[in-house]
């Protein structure tokens, strides 16, 4: 078949409650090659989060549904496994790192407990392997003096290095897939960049594959080979890191770019935020998702729909006034006040 | 950990010595001499007043105290009037039947209330759920010595298929002995089962929400792991709080439950020494229960810190407060 | 179209003034279990009160000849006991016996314990080491045994089981209420009433009480069920009400020797207990979830 690893087609997350259907995943679609770095970038709310869950099924049921879609992982159809089928593939084939390393890790039992549970669960060795296997682990992931650590407690660590203990749970089974949801963003700026460095380095070394969800175009810029803009549960904007950060086209995104903090921060020129929320995904919208807050939006931008077409080789974006024919011409602080 | 036990039982000792202050002063309170009802209607002034010389009940209150104090230091909850026994033979003869009452309920109650929570809070807001909830609430109004009566009435008088009082001696082998205590222990049992049942499904509601809990089923672990294992040890935390509780509250139901089933413990003690104004009795067997409740709540506090690794040994207080 | 203005401008701030306390009923009555709970409640708070109108017979009317009759017979809507006493009139009075004791035992130790817990948390120090010692201590009692033991001190009445169930029912609200005076203590507010000069006495009952309210009357709800229990249990065992005085307790005790002839009577009192209780406690739970869902009783 194809050799991508992952192939998500037009997937649909819904969030039934009692009265309405949110639909917070609205017909994503992406690739994912082996060894490449993929990052879906976004405000909360814009569906990032779920689409991650999904990957795994991972989604609370009830009140979360995967309403349509394929999600094909080396060829095999993920939404069509059974469930025990689907449990030797987390954790093992796909594994997840989440946003707060302070809750994400049990509290009641010990470190190394924990990475060891996660060998054996996929792994049929003994005891002592597992836990030399973990201790291994915890070293790769840059754990000074891992014996003495692997007994100790998540409360007697620090963030960044709880955080490494999740990205050591998470890799103890040499996953091709590591889907790392805001990995950074509750940690120090300095821990960030550690705990980046160490990614990057690790997927060096044991050759997977990364689905980096952030808000923090900072991190795309360098963690990603691709990346996709979401927005309230679509796709506005895809290509490739630098195609993207060279030539963006969707408003979205030149307000997602101007609302990040420049490296060369002495400029002390006021950081641009997109003024408004999201849409409430329980009503219907008949038009583009981003008209509301958009400062280009014109009459037909709350009717109709744009669709997501691809302007140049492998750069696909969603409005209705930047196609291969025309663009529009971004103003200079579009969105400041 | 050894350390940390041995400053919990000092901080409770004031506990123990104000427990033992209003024992004495509750008993010294309950109307009638007893000189005059032990020895009964017939007898002479002074037979009476010989009795209460050698009770020592014409000295002072403070004497009294001292004396009463110095008897308990040396282990001496001094002797029935009714029984002509030491108390303590008493506590040793009826204790142990207490014990296994109140052993099986608690057996009864932790296994099968904990899964029904478990189970409940796993399957939130399914027929199974809704069920556990009704039959739970139901279970924490219920007075339990009706239930006992009912089921005396059901069980043994109506389909006789258990004795409805007296407990049964091993001589007569073990299922005799075990259908007496059928009906006194799930008497006994049923409002600690719906109150754990109640508790283990709200906390473990308030677990499953948590990151960990995902992390755990990223990792590909099944469902009842992730309950059983991650889940479970998280939530209980309140459970024990509880556990605690309502082990004094089933020292208190064997009262009534034995007072049902005739059954031969500490409750019957109480109960019948109240009825014979032997105070002696009832000052020793309270005061046991109490001290009993106190070393509940230490161990308690010990099993705290087992399950929750976050609990600083090093800190002191917490826990009874 | 003026009209109309003119008149949603005059409904506007009554609307306001009325809605914090719609907000609690429209929320107990949302909870659809709280909505019976409270239902069972007044059902049976309604039957205490006019028991003289709801009662067939009089409670303590002898008719020896007529013992014992199963329900149904002769008018004996639920039979009759040992002393052909029409057992219906007996429960509707037990009623009131019931929750009167609930009520009032719950009342006063609310009162003694929210006195203690009050000026054992806002003075503090010693005063408030003696007094939680003696909680502690009397905590270390199991509710019920406390209330048999000091129903013997005091003797058999309607009065002294009040008294006995108030008594065990001190030491919780004095923690409960010591607890929160801890916290409320702590806020800003307070140092700047103290240091405005008003004394520790308007402190305590204008700022430091009405923030403990909320716990003070969801324990409170809770207890009156299981006052109600105890009053029961007391009288179960022959040390709560006097006979010939009908209380759901006494009527379940006589029933309990009568259980083989006549069931009913332990059924029918037994019955009653767990209707109300349960009323309560589902009103109880209600009640916490709307006014203080922090808590856990």
């Amino acid at each position: 078949m194809s050799d991508f690893l992952l192939e998500v087609e037009d997937l649909e997350v819904h969030f039934r409650s009692s009265s309405s259907v949110a639909k917070a995943v609205n017909g994503v679609s992406f690739t994912l090659n082996k060894k490449e770095t993929l990052g879906i970038v976004g405000e909360s709310g814009s569906g990032k989060s779920v689409t991650a869950t999904a990957l795994l099924r991972l989604i609370p049921n009830p009140p979360g549904k995967i309403a349509g879609g394929r999600i094909l992982f080396e060829g095999k159809d993920i939404l069509a496994l059974s469930e025990k089928e689907m449990r030797s593939i987390r954790g093992n084939e796909i594994s997840m790192i989440f946003q707060d390393p302070m809750t994400s890790l049990n509290p009641v039992f010990t470190v190394g407990n924990q990475i060891i549970e996660s060998i054996r669960t996929h792994r049929k060795v003994s005891k002592k392997e597992a836990k030399k296997a973990a201790i291994e682990m915890l070293q790769l992931v840059g754990i000074p003096e891992a014996e003495k650590r692997m007994d100790m407690y998540p409360h007697e660590f620090s963030g960044g290095m709880r955080q490494r203990v999740m990205i050591a749970i998470a890799l103890a089974c040499n996953p091709k897939l590591l889907i790392a949801d805001e990995p950074t963003t509750a940690l120090d700026v300095t821990v960030q960049a550690q705990i980046l460095d160490l990614m990057r380095h690790l997927q060096d070394t044991i050759d997977t594959s990364i689905i980096m969800i952030t808000h923090d175009l900072g991190v795309v810029w360098e963690m990603c080979d691709q990346v996709i803009v979401m927005y309230a549960g679509n796709t506005v904007e895809s290509g490739d890191v630098k195609t993207i950060f060279d030539r963006p086209l969707h408003p979205y995104t030149w307000g997602l770019l101007d609302s990040q903090i420049t490296s060369d921060s002495e400029n002390e020129e006021k950081l641009s935020t997109i003024p408004g929320t999201p849409p409430d995904l329980r009503e219907p919208i008949p038009g583009c998702h981003f008209a509301d807050r958009c400062p280009y939006a014109q009459e037909v931008c709350f009717s109709k729909k744009p669709e997501l077409i691809e302007v140049e080789e492998g750069h696909t974006v969603s409005c209705h006034f930047q196609t291969k024919e025309k663009r529009l011409k971004r103003k200079e602080k579009a969105y400041h006040g | 950990m050894g350390k940390y036990i041995v400053r919990r039982l000092f901080d409770l000792l004031p506990t123990v010595v104000v427990v033992a202050i209003i024992v004495f002063i509750i008993t010294r309170l309950i109307p009638g001499d007893p000189a005059a009802v032990m020895l009964g209607p017939q007898a002479s002034v002074e037979d009476i007043e010989a009795l209460r010389k050698s009770l020592g009940l014409n000295d002072p209150l403070y004497l009294q105290f001292f004396h009463y104090v110095i008897d308990l230091l040396q282990g001496n909850l001094g002797v029935s009037l009714t029984y002509n026994e030491p108390i303590s033979h008493l506590i040793m003869e009826r204790f142990p039947n207490t014990l296994i009452l109140a052993a099986s309920a608690l057996v009864i109650a932790i296994f099968i209330g904990i899964p029904a929570g478990i189970i409940s809070a796993s399957k939130q807001n399914s027929l199974m759920d809704y069920a556990v909830m009704l039959v739970s609430l139901i279970g924490v109004s219920m007075p339990i010595f009706w239930l006992g009566v009912m089921l005396v009435l059901y069980f043994s008088v109506n389909l006789g298929w258990f004795p409805a009082t007296g407990m049964g001696s091993m001589e007569e082998g073990l299922i005799p002995y075990l259908k007496h205590l059928v009906l006194p222990s799930i008497t006994l049992a049923t409002i600690p089962m719906a109150t754990f049942a109640r508790i283990t499904r709200s906390s473990m509601l308030e677990v499953i929400s948590q990151d960990y809990i995902k992390t755990a089923r990223s990792k590909g672990l099944g469902e009842f792991w992730v309950v059983c294992k991650h889940a479970f040890k998280n939530a209980l935390t309140p459970l024990l709080t509880v556990l605690g509780m309502q082990i004094s509250m089933m020292l208190g139901g064997a009262v009534l439950t034995e007072t049902i089933f005739s059954w031969p413990g500490m409750g019957r003690l109480i109960v019948d020494a109240i009825d014979k104004r032997d105070f002696v009795v009832v000052q020793g067997t309270v005061l046991f229960i109490a001290v009993i409740f106190v070393l509940v709540n230490l161990f308690v506090d010990v099993m705290y810190k087992v399950v929750n690794p976050r609990v600083n040994y090093s800190s002191s207080k917490g826990g009874t407060k | 179209m003026a009209s109309v203005q003119s008149s949603i401008v005059q409904i506007e701030p009554e609307k306001k003034k009325v809605k914090k306390e719609a907000g609690l009923m429209k929320k107990l009555m949302r909870n659809r279990l709280a909505a019976i709970g409270l239902t069972i409640t007044a059902l049976m708070t309604l039957i205490a009160i006019f028991a003289p109108l709801i009662a067939t017979h009089s409670p303590n009317q002898m008719d020896v000849a007529h013992s014992l009759a199963v329900p149904g017979t002769d008018g004996h809507l639920l039979g009759t006991d040992n002393y052909g006493r029409d057992l219906f009139s007996r429960l509707v009075y037990g009623a009131r016996i019931s929750l009167m004791v609930g009520i009032a035992a719950v009342i006063f130790g609310a009162f003694f314990g929210t006195l203690l817990g009050l000026v054992s948390g806002y003075f503090g120090g010693r005063l408030d080491a003696i007094i939680m010692r003696t909680m502690d201590g009397l905590f270390a009692f199991p509710f019920i045994l406390l209330a048999i033991t000091l129903m013997t001190v005091l003797g058999q009445g309607l009065v002294n089981v009040i008294i006995a169930i108030g008594i065990a029912n001190i030491p919780g609200f004095a923690r409960i209420v010591r607890g929160q005076v801890l916290s409320v203590k702590e806020e800003e507010f307070i140092e700047v009433t103290k240091s405005l000069g008003a004394t520790n006495g308007r402190i305590i009952l204008q700022h430091i009480l009405p923030n403990c309210m909320a716990p003070i009357i969801v324990y409170g709800t809770m207890s009156v069920a299981g006052a109600i229990i105890s009053e029961a249990a007391l009288s179960f065992l022959g040390l709560g009400v006097q006979p010939p005085t009908a209380s759901w307790g006494s009527i379940l005790k006589d029933g309990k020797d009568y259980l083989v002839l006549s069931p009913h009577m332990a059924t029918f009192s037994g019955l009653a207990i767990l209707l109300t209780v349960l009323g309560i406690n589902l009103f109880g739970d209600g009640l916490r979830d709307a006014l203080d869902p922090k808590m856990k009783v």
